[in-house]
């Protein structure tokens, strides 16, 4: 049994991978052959993931089930992976969003095969992403799992595929290639790849020091140097959350892509961007941050306002969801900045920082999970008549379809906030933090806030009560089968809303042991 | 210094004297018995006669040890005037069978003897350290280039080819034997040997001078230097093809040793130096400045042709220049470094001709569009070629390569690590990359474009391919084994003292 | 044994052009030899991996071969050539299985392809500048013959340009060898002691960029790249495969075996415009594939790219810089391999054209799925995503450059990026573009993809894959040879 434990994540993230291969070889007849089979496979990870949760030890400081071997010595390399509590969140929700959009996905009419496939392909770069600890095959599963949402796009995407997929493509490369330039730069001034010892640096605050005597450009002073190289890993994750000037590439792609994989897309790859933020930005360039603070909280309130009223302006419900995921992904930044502004020791202050830090993990979870059910409405929708996803191509639908409204209105609601529901206690948790530690900011978002609540209210206004016209007269409730779909996120948003301690208990210890490593 | 033994002349003599009593066999049995025989077998035995003529005399003097020095050098046989006598001697050989099948007249025994007799001149060229005798030896020579520059008698090219050749040579020689009557008239000698210790002893005189530029002048003639290269084209392209072969390779092999001889030895105190940072009056400017010109002149000149002779002609006239490099070179080694290269190209300018021959027979002119699809049509002789011209080329495996690449890593001086003749090497280099372009536009007639249609398929001669083959294995293994043949070099450029 | 994959090479196309045998069994012939080449190389890389460390340096064999000159046969190897051989045996196998469908003077193709191959071969092999020098000038003659006879748009054109400049390289590099040869005082051409003597600094100064540019010819460095596309565009898919995979090897591995450890106070003196040049090239070389319209052009122009990242890792005198230029040899040989192999065989055979406009409207990606597949892979490892070899060289290669000049990495990260943009577009316009009815233009060949096709296309990217997962394979053949006196004194003069 220790055995097969030392080596968990390696086969989490192996058995994707394998069913990919397996999806894209076999190839007999049968249609749904590919779905089935890929089903299975990534509930298999689903699977594995809830046997590590199980086995993961939520006080225990530093990372569990770790594997490290060395794997290049001329750039020193160790393939390093583990879980702490914050990187379990995530995949909890990587393992739970995926086979959701397999098993949402019809299968396609060109190669079935190569969809699912990958798709698992998808599931494997971001359990990759979220398990690893050294930068090099971090970076590796990072863009690994940009491939397949590329292809996702580009193949089954809708009208205007091409043009958008290559944009999300050429958008997230200029992100990646910067972020590899400044950690190359990082190797070249540290050592180190690691991200433990990267963070050590960080916290000494010896990272400018070090940079500024291993690269020199142009006579630029060492602070300016270590903020070149943190705004090169900073493009990277904020092309990937979006923050707002990076996110033009996102509406588009949200829209043009199928929807299940738009779900996956805000439910999952959205949130390595976040994670990149924690795992990356926070540990190793605090100082960086602090330098930069106004201008990043500036950034994070813009996303946040911005993304609201844009949804507010849009009458494609999946471009008005795709600008209400940027709006709530605003609040994560807001959160993680907040968390580095005020410098002190005193446990008040570690108190709110970890608040906020609970919350923008919390607010992750619950955003995938309310995302991703909103979209599974529209998906409905869609597939209820044509392409009829336009705000006011229904109406009155309450008396049609009881079910399907009641489960839109509990993600609606979850996704505007209603306490109870799991979006709750996220955005608390992050406003109670960033209110007393950057009070500015975080008044300045209160707009961002209220018109989220706008504008979801009028879709659900709009779409389920009124009149209900002529041609919605055959509009058929969900089946049996949609609603097995739908359950389990239902359940889970319900839940986190009346029992946020079930994550909380695994981030808190983390995010408290993060904060306390923050440079004083 | 004693009298030498009659006895001593005659072995000094004896290569010469074969190949005159060969002369005489040939005409006899031509002339007299066979002069009714069908052409096929009046050149058989002719040119056999000739050859073992040839055999008889080269095995006479390869590897043997003689050394003898006539009185004031009127012959000076020794380790290395025997090499260089093999050499012409092999070759001469070589063009000999080459030319048993490729003669077009029908005067066969007089074409084979006046070919000996050049290459007696040739001899007496190379073993000589006499003014009079190397005077003597060149007119021999070039009066019997002239006729076989003429030999085809009926063809107008021939004859117009052969008169220019005899005007321009004719003026040459004159100029020559002024140049030497001025040497003579400072020095009063005609010992090469003692001329140097006098000129050394009376320092520059302009008498002097003038006579050695009229020399250069003279020898530039003999070895096609631009600005006496005038007749190399017209000859090369308007005289039979055995006769021009001949004259493009043996006849230069002895050009340029005679002219390597008389300069070091006899005029080695005005040398002078053409090193860039400290050019000193003397020949070897002059000298430098003629190869230069020949280099640029002869390459860029032959990418404009489209008749293989004439591109051929100006190929020669820049392979002139780089082989100066091995004269003006202060470097000992490089002497040794020019007779590898003048040998290896004598050797693959015979081959070309040869093929050359060919195609005229087979399509009656020259130009680089009739060797169109030769290679399907005759691989083996494609082949060669191949060879030849990339041995010309300097690309290896090939003797060409290691030629070039001796020539010029000596002409550097590496034993003093001096870089004198940097910019001469350099220039080298560069125009040898533009000669590339010529060479290769021919091959890509040979072996890229495919036969027309309604080309004839092409007959070569049934023995002609062997020779061909056999010059050709013959420079890739000197290409692939330099070492043996500069074995051999080393020891006689040691013994001379050159 | 290694000495082997030159003469077995050699005497396969000897053999090709003598024997008479028919057409099939000409293919097969080839085909082995390359595979015994190629067997021969990994047998040896994996001796060498238990001895690398103990003894980066093997000699094969050492005989005197023109003892007047100095010079040697001197066969000998240490990580980096035995990397390149590889290499070489690797693209050797997939360039004879993608030429398996020529079908005019075969005996002649595969000969004069196993002639450049031997030459390569020797090429790598040789520590004697003479003998180096010989390969080399042997390896150019075949390239022209197999472009002028078997190539397609402009062939004597591309042939002839190709030919010249490669020679004007050799010209360049024989003037180098023989004036190191004379200023060391004309004993041996053995590269390691030719390396360790030290030149005065005028005489660096002026013979290291006549040695260094005359290698760097052929390795496409700006301004003297403009031979690559139009050579690539106009060769026949096996030779452009060649050109690309190992012809340009020879030169970056010249310039960095023999100009760089001749001369290390010339390269000092003019480290900072070479690397700028090369920097320009990398610039340069992406946005040009950005703007062609040929598809094999665009494939051209990306090779001056990635070799610029090889001239420039080389010239960061970083150990890891320089392991990345050899490690970005081996990737980019692989990888331009496979793209030449997808637009002139598996591509230009089927549709009889190669320009992007007439690509796009054919909806390549539903006709011939494989090649679609197999290019994107490509593409993607050659825009340099990690998992693929390219990520591995080009990320040594950046921490080598931040080292060096740390303003050039963010460069050659835009040139990274413009190489995801002409990769992107790339695919998209060949494979992925949906044109309107009235655009469809009919794929006049067939669709089938030949086995020979299949197994040499599996085997190029499976080789990146692997060289991408577990870049230890190659690097631990590399690394000890870094530490070499010769590489040491070279790494250590000018490095950090």
């Amino acid at each position: 049994m220790t055995d097969i434990s030392q080596l968990a994540l390696s086969i989490l993230t192996a058995v994707p991978l394998f069913g990919a291969v397996m999806v894209m070889v076999l190839n007999p007849g049968c249609r749904h052959y590919s779905k089935r089979w890929s089903l299975g496979f990534s509930l298999v990870a689903t699977f594995g993931a809830l046997l590590i949760c199980y086995g993961f030890e939520p006080g225990k400081e530093g990372f569990q089930f770790e594997e490290e071997y060395l794997w290049l010595k001329n750039p020193v390399v160790y393939y390093h992976l583990g879980v702490d509590g914050i990187s379990i969140v995530f995949l909890l929700l990587t393992a739970l969003i995926i086979p959701f959009s397999i098993a949402l996905s019809k299968s396609p009419d060109s190669n079935p095969n190569l969809y699912f496939s990958l798709l698992l392909l998808l599931q494997c770069g971001l359990t990759g992403t979220f398990t690893a600890l050294n930068f090099f095959h971090w970076f590796l599963f990072w863009e690994a799992s940009l491939i397949p949402a590329f292809f996702l796009v580009r193949l089954w995407g809708g009208r205007q595929r091409a043009a958008t997929a290559g944009t999300f493509f050429v958008f997230t490369m200029v992100g990646s290639i910067a972020m590899l330039v400044s950690f190359l730069a990082l190797y070249f001034a540290l050592g180190t790849f690691e991200f433990n010892e990267l963070a050590e640096f960080g916290r000494q605050g010896l990272l400018t020091e070090a940079i500024s005597q291993h690269v020199e450009i142009a006579g630029l002073s060492a602070n300016k140097l270590s903020v070149l190289v943190f705004s090169g890993v900073f493009l990277g994750v904020a092309v990937k959350i979006p923050l707002v000037p990076f996110h033009s590439w996102l509406p588009d792609t949200y829209t043009q892509a199928p929807t299940p994989v738009t779900i996956v897309l805000t439910g999952v790859m959205s949130k390595m961007g976040v994670y990149g933020m924690i795992r990356l930005l926070l540990p190793i360039f605090p100082g960086q941050i602090r330098i930069l603070q106004d201008v990043l909280l500036g950034l994070a309130v813009l996303t946040i306002v911005y993304g609201a009223f844009a949804a507010l302006q849009q009458t494609d419900l999946k471009k008005m969801l795709a600008y209400s995921s940027i709006n709530h992904l605003g609040y994560c930044a807001l959160g993680i900045f907040a968390s580095v502004t005020v410098v002190g020791t005193e446990v008040h202050w570690i108190t709110e920082k970890a608040s906020a830090l609970n919350g923008v993990v919390l607010q992750c979870f619950s955003h995938g999970i309310t995302a991703s059910a909103l979209f599974f409405m529209v998906w409905i929708l869609e597939s209820r008549k044509g392409a009829g996803r336009k705000l006011g191509g229904f109406s009155g639908l309450r008396s049609k379809a009881p079910v399907f409204c009641g489960l839109c209105g509990v993600a609606a609601f979850a996704s505007l906030g209603l306490p109870g529901l799991s979006s709750f206690v996220g955005e608390f948790l992050i406003f109670k933090g960033a209110f007393s530690l950057a009070p500015t900011a975080a008044l300045l978002s209160i707009p961002g806030l209220l018109v989220t609540a706008v504008f979801l209210l009028r879709f659900f206004q709009i779409t389920f009560c009124g009149p209900c016209p002529a041609e919605s007269n055959h509009f058929a409730d969900l089946n049996s089968k949609e609603i097995l779909t739908a359950v389990p996120l239902m359940a889970l948003i319900v839940i986190l809303g009346v029992f946020p301690d079930i994550l909380i208990r695994l981030i808190n210890p983390k995010a408290i042991e993060i904060i306390a490593h923050l440079a004083p | 210094m004693l009298e030498p033994l009659y006895q001593d002349i005659f072995k000094a003599f004896l290569p010469e004297l074969i190949l005159a009593g060969t002369v005489l066999f040939v005409l006899l049995f031509d002339l007299g018995w066979l002069s009714d025989a069908p052409m096929a077998r009046r050149r058989t035995v002719a040119g056999g006669l000739s050859f073992l003529g040839c055999l008889a005399a080269f095995f006479l003097c390869f590897r043997s040890q003689l050394e003898i020095r006539l009185s004031q050098g009127m012959l000076n046989v020794d380790s290395l005037s025997l090499l260089l006598v093999s050499v012409i001697l092999v070759l001469t050989g070589i063009s000999i069978l080459l030319a048993i099948e490729s003669l077009e007249s029908p005067h066969v025994g007089e074409f084979f003897s006046i070919i000996l007799l050049a290459t007696i001149g040739l001899l007496i060229l190379v073993s000589s350290e006499n003014m009079l005798m190397i005077f003597l030896g060149m007119e021999l020579t070039s009066l019997s280039l002239y006729i076989l520059t003429a030999f085809d008698k009926r063809r107008v090219q021939s004859i117009e080819a052969a008169l220019k050749y005899f005007l321009f040579g004719g003026l040459s020689a004159a100029v020559l034997l002024f140049g030497l009557s001025l040497i003579y008239s400072t020095t009063g000698e005609t010992d090469l040997k003692e001329v140097y210790w006098i000129l050394i002893a009376k320092g520059p005189l302009p008498i002097g001078v003038l006579g050695m530029i009229m020399v250069i002048a003279g020898f530039g003639f003999k070895i096609a230097a631009v600005p006496f290269h005038l007749w190399a084209p017209e000859t090369y392209e308007g005289a039979p093809a055995p006769s021009a072969a001949f004259i493009a390779s043996v006849s230069k092999v002895a050009g340029f040793m005679v002219t390597a001889k008389f300069l070091l030895v006899g005029l080695f105190g005005m040398m002078g130096s053409a090193a860039w940072y400290l050019i000193r009056p003397g020949w070897a400017p002059i000298l430098a400045v003629m190869a230069a010109f020949s280099m640029v002149l002869g390459n860029f000149a032959a990418i404009r042709q489209v008749g293989l002779r004439r591109l051929l002609a100006y190929s020669a006239i820049a392979h002139s220049g780089y082989m100066l490099l091995g004269i003006i070179s202060q470097n000992s080694g490089a002497r040794g470094a020019l007779i590898y290269y003048v040998t290896t190209y004598a050797a693959a300018m015979i081959g070309a001709f040869a093929v050359v021959h060919l195609l005229e027979s087979q399509r009656g002119n020259d130009r680089l569009s009739s060797l169109r699809g030769l290679f399907q049509s005759s691989p083996v002789t494609s082949l060669c070629f191949g060879v030849f011209i990339f041995s010309l080329a300097g690309i290896p495996p090939l003797a060409g390569f290691f030629g070039k690449f001796y020539l010029f890593a000596e002409a550097l001086e590496p034993a003093s690590g001096v870089f004198g003749l940097f910019w001469l090497v350099g220039l080298a280099v560069i125009t040898s990359v533009v000669s590339f372009y010529y060479y290769l536009k021919v091959l890509k007639q040979v072996f890229v474009m495919e036969a027309m249609p309604d080309t004839r398929s092409f007959a070569t001669p049934p023995f002609t391919p062997f020779i061909l083959v056999l010059i050709a294995s013959g420079i890739l293994l000197l290409g692939c084994f330099p070492h043996w043949f500069t074995r051999l070099i080393e020891p006689a450029m040691k013994a001379h003292g050159f | 044994m290694l000495a082997w994959t030159i003469y077995l090479t050699f005497i396969g196309a000897v053999a090709l052009l003598l024997l008479p045998i028919s057409v099939r069994a000409v293919r097969f012939t080839a085909l082995a030899t390359a595979l015994a080449g190629l067997l021969i190389s990994v047998i040896e890389a994996i001796l060498y991996h238990a001895i690398a460390f103990q003894e980066p340096m093997q000699i094969i064999v050492r005989k005197d071969w023109i003892p007047d000159l100095g010079i040697e046969y001197l066969l000998q190897y240490d990580g980096i050539s035995l990397v390149l051989v590889l290499l070489n045996g690797i693209i050797a196998v997939s360039g004879i299985l993608f030429s398996w469908n020529i079908r005019h003077r075969e005996k002649e193709f595969f000969s004069l392809f196993l002639i450049l191959i031997g030459a390569v071969y020797g090429v790598f092999l040789s520590f004697d500048a003479f003998l180096l020098l010989v390969f080399y000038e042997i390896a150019i003659i075949p390239k022209y013959f197999l472009i002028a006879i078997w190539g397609s748009t402009r062939k004597e054109y591309g042939a002839m340009k190709l030919v010249l400049y490669s020679m004007i390289g050799g010209g360049m590099i024989f003037f180098g060898i023989v004036a190191a040869y004379a200023a060391s005082g004309g004993q041996t051409f053995n590269l390691e002691v030719l390396a360790k003597f030290e030149y005065p600094l005028l005489f660096q100064m002026i013979m290291f960029p006549i040695l260094f540019v005359g290698f760097a010819v052929l390795a496409g460095l700006w301004p003297f790249h403009s031979w690559a596309p139009t050579g690539h565009v106009a060769a026949p898919t096996g030779a452009s495969m060649l050109l690309a995979g190992v012809i340009m090897k020879i030169g970056a591995y010249g310039a960095l075996r023999v100009a760089m450890t001749f001369f290390p106070l010339g390269l000092d003196y003019w480290r900072g415009p070479l690397s700028v040049m090369a920097l320009i090239g990398i610039v340069y070389g992406a946005c040009n594939a950005l703007v062609q319209k040929d598809f094999k052009f665009v494939i051209g122009y990306s090779s001056v790219n990635h070799m610029g990242f090889v001239l420039l890792g080389m010239l960061t005198l970083h150990e890891i810089g320089v392991s990345g230029a050899v490690l970005q040899m081996f990737s980019h040989g692989i990888l331009s391999g496979l793209l030449f192999a997808v637009a002139g065989t598996m591509v230009y055979e089927r549709t009889g054209t190669r320009e992007l406009d007439h690509l796009s409207r054919m909806m390549l990606s539903r006709k011939i799925p494989f090649v679609a597949v197999i290019f994107t892979l490509t593409g993607f490892a050659s825009m340099g995503l990690p998992g693929f070899s390219g990520f591995v060289a080009e990320l040594q290669i950046l921490i080598g450059v931040w080292s060096a000049f740390p303003w050039m990495a963010i460069v050659a990260a835009i040139g990274i990026l413009i190489g995801v943009a002409y990769n992107l577009r790339t695919m998209q316009t060949v494979f992925f573009t949906e044109p309107s009815p009235d655009h469809v233009m009919e794929m006049p060949g067939s669709s089938v993809i030949s086995l020979p096709e299949k197994l040499g296309a599996c085997l190029l990217i499976s080789v990146s894959l692997v060289v991408g997962l577990y870049p230890r394979i190659l690097l631990d053949l590399i690394y000890p040879s870094l530490h070499t006196p010769m590489m040491k004194a070279l790494i250590e003069g000018g490095g950090h």
